[in-house]
C-alpha cells in the first residue's frame, strides 16, 4: 500500500473542461498522445497499428453520449436527444485510490502540487490501480508493461525552456474550442477556481468520495426558437405586396 | 511516505523548430514542426499564425503517423498485371518522366482534347490549370465539381464572394450566428475557434443539419431539417422579413440590384434582362425627377417598386418589385413550408423573429469614418450583427444553387454583408462576377500543339458563352458549361470516368489524375467505375480508357486502377505555396498567403508533384515551361514560386516581393522572397486599412487597397445581383427566345432550375425516387478527426474512426424492428449494400447517415486485409448513381445540380430492411494487392521510445 501526502497539498493542479462548448474533435486525444508517446516514461505503445484488432495505450479519450433529457431542458426544435462529448482522462484526486492502492509505491501523489504519477521504475504492472480507479482513467501499455496515465505534462508544465503562455498541458494548448483550462484549483482566485465557482463546475462521480480536482462545467442553459415567435412584429395590410409597396413609398420618403 | 523520485522537469524537448503549413485538411493551420534525432518528435499549432492562433486538431496532431504511414508509395510505379490487380514494379524517375512525356506529347500533337487532367484535394490549382492552358486540352478542372461549387458559384453571381475561402462570419461581433451543414474538415480550426468566442460572450448558435453531431451537438438551438429542404425554410425567413418591413431598405438600394429596372416583354429576347443605356450601363427610375437614370448617378433616389416607361416606351420595373412579390406569395409561409422542411412554423418563425431582432434592435457601431465608391462620407460603420455560413450540406444537392442563392439574398435583405457582426469579405474578395473569366475550351480554343486561347474555368455570362459545338453537343469531356450544367465553373470531375468510358462525347486517350481517390470513395456508382477502369474495347483488346496515370503518396484505391504511377511526397517533405491566386487564406482584416517547405528530406525516391508537373512541362516543351530552345524555365516547385508571375509583378507569393523584400502584393521577384516567408513563420499577413476594412463591395479605400495589392488592375467594386441576369438569359434560350437556344430536350429543366430569383425545387434523386419504395434520406457527414480517405492509415486516427455504423432514427428502428448492432440491407434505386446499424434520436427522423470515407478497399492503405475499415466500414457512394434514371424518353441526367453540374451527393433516398445475417459488409470487393512488394507495416508501434527519459 502506498500512502497520499499527509497535508493537504499547497497547489491542486488539474483542469476544468466545459462541456458546454467541447465538439468532440479528438484534438487533445491525439495531441496528447503525441507529445507524451516522446515524453516522460515509455512511449504510448500501439498494437496491431494497421492490423484487424488495433488497439493502443490514450491517457485522454472522449467518450460521445446521446442523451434524452427526461423532465429536464428540452432544446432541440427538432427531437430531444442530444449528442455530449465528454473528454475523460485523470482527475487527479485528493483522495485517490490508484494511490492508495498501489503495493510497490510507483502511484504517488505529488506534495508539491497534486499530481499523481506513476513511478515507472517502481511499477510492476499488476494493474491494481486501474481496477482501483473509478473512473477507467489509467490504461496499461501493453509493451512497456507499465501504467501509463495522465501526468498534466509535467515534462511542460515547469519547462523553463518553454516560453511561459506554452507551459500547460498539451491538451489545454491545442483545443481549438477553449473548451480546457488548467490552473490551481486550491487558490481560490485562479482561474479555473472562478471558472468552476460561476458557471457551477461539477465533480465527476462525487459519490465515489475520491475528491477528484479536475472539474466539468455543465452545459449552459439554452431556449428553443419556437419561444421568439411572437416576436416579430406584425406589420399592417400584411396580406400582400401592396401593402408592403405603400410602406415602401413611406419608407423611401424618409431615406 | 515515500521519497518522490526527482524528476528532469525542464528538458528541451528537440534539437529545432521548423515552421511551416499543416496539409492533414484543407484548413491550412501553421505548425511547429519539433524534429530530434533527424525525426519529428512533436507538431504543435503555430501561436503567431492567423487561421489558427497556436491551436491544433487531432488531424494535425498525428501529422507524425501520416508521415511515416506505411501507406506510403517509395518510387514511381508501372503497372506489370491487369488493371485493378495492384501489380506494379519499381522503376525509374527517368523512366516514369519519359513515358509519360511520350504519352503526352503525342496527344498533344495529335489531338489535346484526348487529355483529361483532373486534380483532386490539392492546393495549386494556379499551378495545374496554367500548365492544363499551356498544354492545350479543353479538359482540366479541379475537383470542385463534386465537392462544393455550389457554394462558390452561387456566392460569387450573387455577392461577388462565398462562405468559407472568400469570406468568414465575424466571429468576433457576431450576436446570431446561423450555419447551415458543414463539412467539419473545411476550415476547422476556425470555425471551433470561433463558435467557442462567441458562446463564450453570450451569442447564439443555430445549426440548421439533419444530423446532431459535431458543431451541432454545442449549438443553442438545433434545426433538423429535412435534407434538401433548406431553401424552403431560408425563403420562409424571407416571407416573414418582409411582411414584418425587417429589410435594410437604405443597403439595398446602395448596394444591390434592387432598383435596377427589368423588361416587362414577354416572348421577347430582352423580356426579363436589365434595361441599360448606350454605355450598358443597368437603369433604374429616378422619383425626383421622374425620369429614367443610369444606376448609380449621384443624387438619384431609385424607385424601387412599380411600373415604368423605359425611353424605348417598352415597361420595366424595379427587380425588387418582383422580389418582394414573388416571396410574399403565401407558398412561402411558414404553415405552408412546414411539413416538407420537418420543422414547426413556430421554429421558423422563431428564427426569423431572431434574426430580425438582432439585426435592427441590436444593430452596432463602429466609429471609423469612411467613403464609398460614389463619394459619399460616412461617419461610422453600421453592423447588422448576424452572421450565416454553410457547406456541403445545401451545396451538395441538386438544387443547391438555388438554395445557397437563397442564403446570399436573406444576408443583403438584412443588409449584413461585410458589415461588423456580419459575414465578412476575405481578400482578394469580393471580386464581381465580371471580373472571372469566361470558360475556354470550344473548337476554336484549341488545337495541335498550341495552347488553350484562355482559362479552363469561369463563368458564361450567358449561353453564347458555352462550351459547345454548332450542334449544341459539349466540347469537354465532363459536359462542363454545356446545356447539362451551364455553368459548372468548377467543372466535373465525377462525370469523367463515366463520359470517357461511354466515349460521351468522345473518347480520350490518357487519363491524368491527381490526389483524387475515383477508384473509390470520390466516386458514385463505385462499383461501376471500377469496371469502366478496367473495361476493354472489345475489338482492340484495349482498356476503354487506354492510358492512365496517376499522382498520390499513398497507396489508395486508386492507385491499383493506374498504369503509371508519379508518387508525391508528404505534406513535410516539399515545397508549396496557398497563394491568393489559388485558394486563399485570408481573413477579413488582413491579406494572407502561405508557404510549406521541406522541414524534413525524403527517405525515399518521391517528388512533389509540383515539381514534376513542371518537368513534364519543360520535357513537352511548353510555352511557360521552356524556352524556345526547350531548356527549362524554372529548377522546381521552389524557383517557379518565387520567379513566376501572372501578370507583372504578381506572383504565386504575395509577401516579401521587391528586391529589397519590402513590396506586398506587386513587386518584382525576390530570390531570398522563401527565406523571409520560413524567418516569418511561413506566412505573410498585410492588415487592410481599418477605414478599409468593411462594406469592401462599395469602399473606396478598400478598392484603392485593392488594386494597390495587384488584386486588380482598376477598382472592381461589386453590386449584389439579387435578380440574376445571367440565369434569365438561359431561361430565354430556355424558352427559343435567345441564341444559342436550347435544345428541345433541356427546355423544361432550365425553365425550372434557373429562376433570376432563388427558388426551391425538389431534388432531382427524390424526385426520381418513388416515396413508397425509397421513403427516407441516407447521408454523410465527415468526421473531426478524418480527412476524407486519409485517416485511416493513420496508425492514431484510425482508432478513433475504425468502422462507421449507419445511424438509424428511433422512428424508422421502430417501424422496421431493427435494434442496435443489426445488420440491414440499405436499397437505393442503382444498388444496395450491407451495413451494421446503430440508433440514435440525434438526426432528422427521416434520415438516416454514417461518417464519409471510412470504409476502404481491402488491401489498400497498407491496411491488413481484414481490418474493419474494409470488413464493417462503407460508403453510401455504392448506393449513388452518376445519372439519374431515365426519362420517359430514355434520356439519363448527370446525378448532379442542373445549373453548376455540382454532385448530388446528398439526394440519396433509400429504404431499409433487416438483413438475414450479419458478419461483414457489402459489397466486398476481392482484396487489393500491396504495389511491388512495399514493406509489411509492423505489428506494433512504439514511437518516441527511444526518446523515453
Amino acid at each position: 500500500m502506498t500512502t497520499l501526502p499527509s497535508l493537504p497539498t499547497p497547489k491542486k493542479l488539474g483542469l476544468v473542461i466545459d462541456l458546454d462548448i467541447c465538439v468532440g474533435c479528438h484534438a487533445c486525444v491525439v495531441n496528447c498522445k503525441e507529445w507524451n508517446t516522446g515524453g516522460y516514461g515509455a512511449a504510448l505503445s500501439d498494437q496491431h497499428p494497421y492490423g484487424a484488432d488495433v488497439s493502443g495505450t490514450w491517457l485522454n479519450r472522449i467518450h460521445t453520449f446521446e442523451v434524452t433529457p427526461e423532465g429536464g431542458e428540452i432544446v432541440g426544435e427538432a427531437g430531444d436527444a442530444r449528442i455530449v462529448h465528454f473528454p475523460k482522462s485523470c482527475l487527479h484526486c485528493e483522495d485517490a485510490p490508484c494511490v492508495t492502492v498501489c503495493p510497490t509505491g510507483a502511484s504517488y501523489k505529488r506534495a508539491e502540487d497534486g499530481i499523481v504519477l506513476v513511478d515507472e521504475e517502481k511499477c510492476i504492472g499488476c494493474g491494481l490501480c486501474a481496477w482501483a480507479c473509478p473512473y477507467g482513467a489509467r490504461e496499461m501499455d501493453l509493451a512497456a508493461g507499465v501504467m501509463k496515465k495522465c501526468t498534466l505534462c509535467i515534462d511542460r508544465i515547469y519547462n523553463e525552456t518553454f516560453e511561459e503562455v506554452d507551459r500547460v498541458p498539451a491538451c489545454v494548448r491545442t483545443c481549438p474550442a477553449s473548451a480546457r483550462h488548467f490552473g490551481d484549483f486550491a487558490d481560490p482566485n485562479s482561474a479555473v477556481s472562478i471558472m468552476v465557482a460561476e458557471r457551477g463546475g461539477m465533480d465527476l462521480m462525487p459519490e465515489q468520495g475520491t475528491k477528484p480536482v479536475n472539474k466539468y462545467l455543465p452545459p449552459r442553459p439554452r431556449k428553443p426558437l419556437s419561444e421568439s415567435a411572437g416576436m416579430l412584429p406584425l406589420a399592417e395590410n400584411t396580406a400582400d405586396a401592396k401593402g408592403f409597396f405603400a410602406w415602401l413609398d413611406g419608407m423611401l420618403d424618409r431615406i | 511516505m515515500s521519497t518522490e523520485p526527482r524528476l528532469a522537469l525542464s528538458e528541451p524537448i528537440a534539437d529545432e523548430v521548423r515552421k511551416t503549413t499543416c496539409y492533414m485538411c484543407a484548413c491550412r493551420c501553421g505548425i511547429n514542426v519539433h524534429l530530434k534525432d533527424g525525426k519529428i518528435r512533436y507538431i504543435e499549432g503555430n501561436r503567431d499564425h492567423p487561421v489558427n492562433r497556436g491551436v491544433l486538431c487531432a488531424k494535425g496532431s498525428a501529422g507524425i503517423m501520416q508521415h511515416y504511414a506505411p501507406a506510403r508509395l517509395r518510387a514511381p510505379l508501372l503497372r506489370t498485371g491487369p488493371r485493378g490487380s495492384g501489380e506494379f514494379r519499381e522503376i525509374s524517375w527517368d523512366e516514369a518522366l519519359e513515358t509519360a512525356t511520350g504519352w503526352l506529347g503525342e496527344v498533344r500533337a495529335r489531338d489535346p482534347r484526348k487529355l483529361a487532367f483532373f486534380t483532386g484535394r490539392d492546393q495549386s490549382q494556379s499551378l495545374t490549370g496554367f500548365w492544363a492552358q499551356q498544354f492545350g486540352t479543353p479538359n482540366y478542372a479541379a475537383h470542385g465539381g463534386f465537392c462544393s461549387v455550389n457554394m462558390a458559384a452561387a456566392g460569387i453571381m450573387t455577392i461577388g464572394g462565398a462562405f468559407w475561402e472568400f469570406g468568414a462570419p465575424d466571429w468576433d461581433r457576431t450576436k446570431l450566428f446561423v450555419m447551415f451543414g458543414v463539412a467539419e474538415d473545411h476550415d476547422s480550426n476556425p470555425i471551433k475557434i470561433g463558435i467557442s468566442k462567441l458562446k463564450q460572450r453570450g451569442a447564439r448558435f443555430v445549426s440548421v443539419n439533419p444530423v446532431r453531431t459535431g458543431y451541432s451537438a454545442v449549438a443553442d438551438s438545433w434545426v433538423g431539417i429535412r435534407p434538401g429542404t433548406d431553401a424552403l425554410l431560408v425563403l420562409a425567413i424571407v416571407h416573414e422579413l418582409l411582411k414584418a418591413r425587417k429589410i435594410d431598405i437604405d443597403y439595398l438600394i446602395r448596394y444591390s440590384n434592387a432598383p435596377w429596372l427589368v423588361i416587362d416583354a414577354p416572348d421577347t429576347a430582352d423580356h426579363g434582362l436589365f434595361a441599360r443605356d448606350e454605355d450598358g450601363k443597368p437603369l433604374v427610375f429616378e422619383t425626383v425627377t421622374e425620369r429614367v437614370v443610369a444606376a448609380g448617378a449621384t443624387g438619384a433616389r431609385p424607385a424601387l417598386s412599380g411600373s415604368h416607361r423605359l425611353p424605348d416606351g417598352r415597361r420595366a420595373c424595379p427587380s425588387f418589385h418582383l422580389l418582394v412579390e414573388k416571396y410574399l406569395d403565401p407558398k412561402y409561409a411558414p404553415e405552408a413550408v412546414a411539413e416538407e422542411t420537418g420543422l414547426s412554423a413556430a421554429t421558423i418563425r422563431g428564427l426569423a423573429a431572431e434574426i430580425a431582432r438582432t439585426a435592427f434592435d441590436e444593430a452596432i457601431e463602429i466609429d471609423q469614418p469612411w467613403t464609398d465608391i460614389y463619394g459619399e462620407r460616412h461617419q461610422s460603420f453600421v453592423g447588422r450583427p448576424v452572421s450565416f455560413h454553410a457547406m456541403r450540406g445545401i451545396a451538395a444537392h441538386s438544387n443547391g444553387f438555388q438554395t445557397t442563392r437563397a442564403l446570399h439574398l436573406l444576408q443583403v435583405l438584412i443588409g449584413s454583408i461585410d458589415c461588423p457582426g456580419g459575414f465578412r469579405f476575405e481578400p482578394p474578395y469580393p471580386k464581381p462576377l465580371d471580373a472571372h473569366p469566361t470558360p475556354h475550351g470550344r473548337a476554336e480554343h484549341f488545337g495541335s500543339n498550341k495552347p488553350l486561347s484562355g482559362p479552363h474555368l469561369g463563368f458564361p455570362r450567358g449561353p453564347e458563352d458555352l462550351l459547345i459545338d454548332d450542334d449544341g453537343k459539349p466540347s469537354r469531356i465532363d459536359k462542363a458549361f454545356s446545356w447539362d450544367a451551364p455553368i459548372a465553373a468548377h467543372g466535373m470531375m465525377h462525370m469523367v470516368i463515366a463520359n470517357a468510358h461511354a466515349g460521351d462525347p468522345y473518347p480520350i486517350d490518357v487519363l491524368f489524375m491527381y490526389m483524387a481517390n475515383m477508384a473509390w470513395n470520390s466516386s458514385m456508382n463505385t462499383a461501376g467505375t471500377m469496371k469502366m477502369l478496367t473495361d476493354k474495347d472489345e475489338a482492340t483488346g484495349e482498356y476503354r480508357i487506354p492510358k492512365i496515370i496517376y499522382s498520390d503518396a499513398y497507396d489508395s484505391e486508386m492507385v491499383a486502377y493506374a498504369d503509371l504511377i508519379l508518387p508525391d511526397t508528404t505534406y513535410l517533405e516539399r515545397y508549396d505555396c496557398i497563394s491568393l491566386l489559388d485558394r486563399p487564406i485570408s481573413e477579413p482584416d488582413a491579406v494572407q498567403d502561405a508557404i510549406r517547405w521541406p522541414v524534413i528530406e525524403p527517405d525515399r525516391d518521391v517528388r512533389g508533384f509540383q515539381t514534376v508537373m513542371l518537368d513534364l512541362g519543360a520535357r513537352l516543351a511548353l510555352p511557360g515551361f521552356a524556352d524556345a530552345h526547350g531548356v527549362p524555365l524554372y529548377k522546381d516547385y521552389a524557383d517557379y514560386i518565387v520567379r513566376h508571375e501572372r501578370r507583372p509583378g504578381i506572383g504565386p507569393l504575395a509577401g516579401f516581393r521587391g528586391s529589397e523584400g519590402d513590396r506586398a502584393g506587386r513587386g518584382a521577384p525576390n530570390p531570398d522572397q522563401l527565406k523571409r516567408y520560413i524567418e516569418n513563420g511561413s506566412f505573410f499577413s498585410a492588415h487592410i486599412p481599418l477605414e478599409a476594412q468593411f462594406f469592401k463591395h462599395a469602399n473606396q479605400a478598400y478598392q484603392d487597397f485593392a488594386v494597390k495589392m495587384g488584386f486588380f488592375d482598376t477598382p472592381k467594386p461589386v453590386i449584389f445581383q439579387l435578380y440574376s441576369e445571367p440565369l434569365q438569359k438561359f431561361r430565354l434560350a430556355g424558352e427559343g427566345l435567345r441564341e444559342p437556344a436550347a435544345p428541345e430536350s433541356h427546355r423544361e429543366r432550365i425553365m425550372a432550375a434557373f429562376d433570376p430569383l432563388p427558388d426551391w425545387y425538389r431534388p432531382f434523386g427524390e424526385a426520381a425516387a418513388d416515396e413508397g419504395e425509397f421513403p427516407y434520406h441516407a447521408i454523410s457527414q465527415r468526421p473531426m478527426a478524418m480527412y476524407h480517405s486519409w485517416g485511416s492509415m493513420n496508425a492514431w486516427l484510425r482508432q478513433i474512426h475504425t468502422k462507421n455504423p449507419l445511424y438509424v432514427p428511433g422512428k424508422i428502428c421502430d417501424a422496421h424492428g431493427l435494434v442496435s448492432g443489426d445488420w440491414v440491407w440499405l436499397t437505393s434505386r442503382h444498388s444496395r449494400i450491407k451495413v451494421q446499424i446503430q440508433r440514435t434520436d440525434a438526426v432528422n427522423d427521416g434520415t438516416m447517415w454514417t461518417w464519409n470515407a471510412v470504409g476502404k478497399r481491402r488491401g489498400a492503405w497498407a491496411l491488413d486485409k481484414n481490418a474493419p475499415e474494409g470488413t464493417k466500414g462503407f460508403l453510401l457512394n455504392h448506393l449513388i448513381h452518376e445519372l439519374l434514371p431515365p426519362k420517359k424518353d430514355g434520356m439519363r441526367w448527370s446525378n448532379s445540380d442542373p445549373v453548376t453540374g455540382q454532385a448530388a451527393w446528398y439526394d440519396l433516398m433509400v429504404r431499409i430492411e433487416k438483413a438475414d445475417t450479419g458478419g461483414e459488409a457489402e459489397p466486398n470487393f476481392p482484396a487489393i494487392s500491396r504495389p511491388a512488394d512495399l514493406p509489411e507495416p509492423p505489428d506494433e508501434l512504439r514511437y518516441g521510445q527511444e526518446w523515453a527519459s
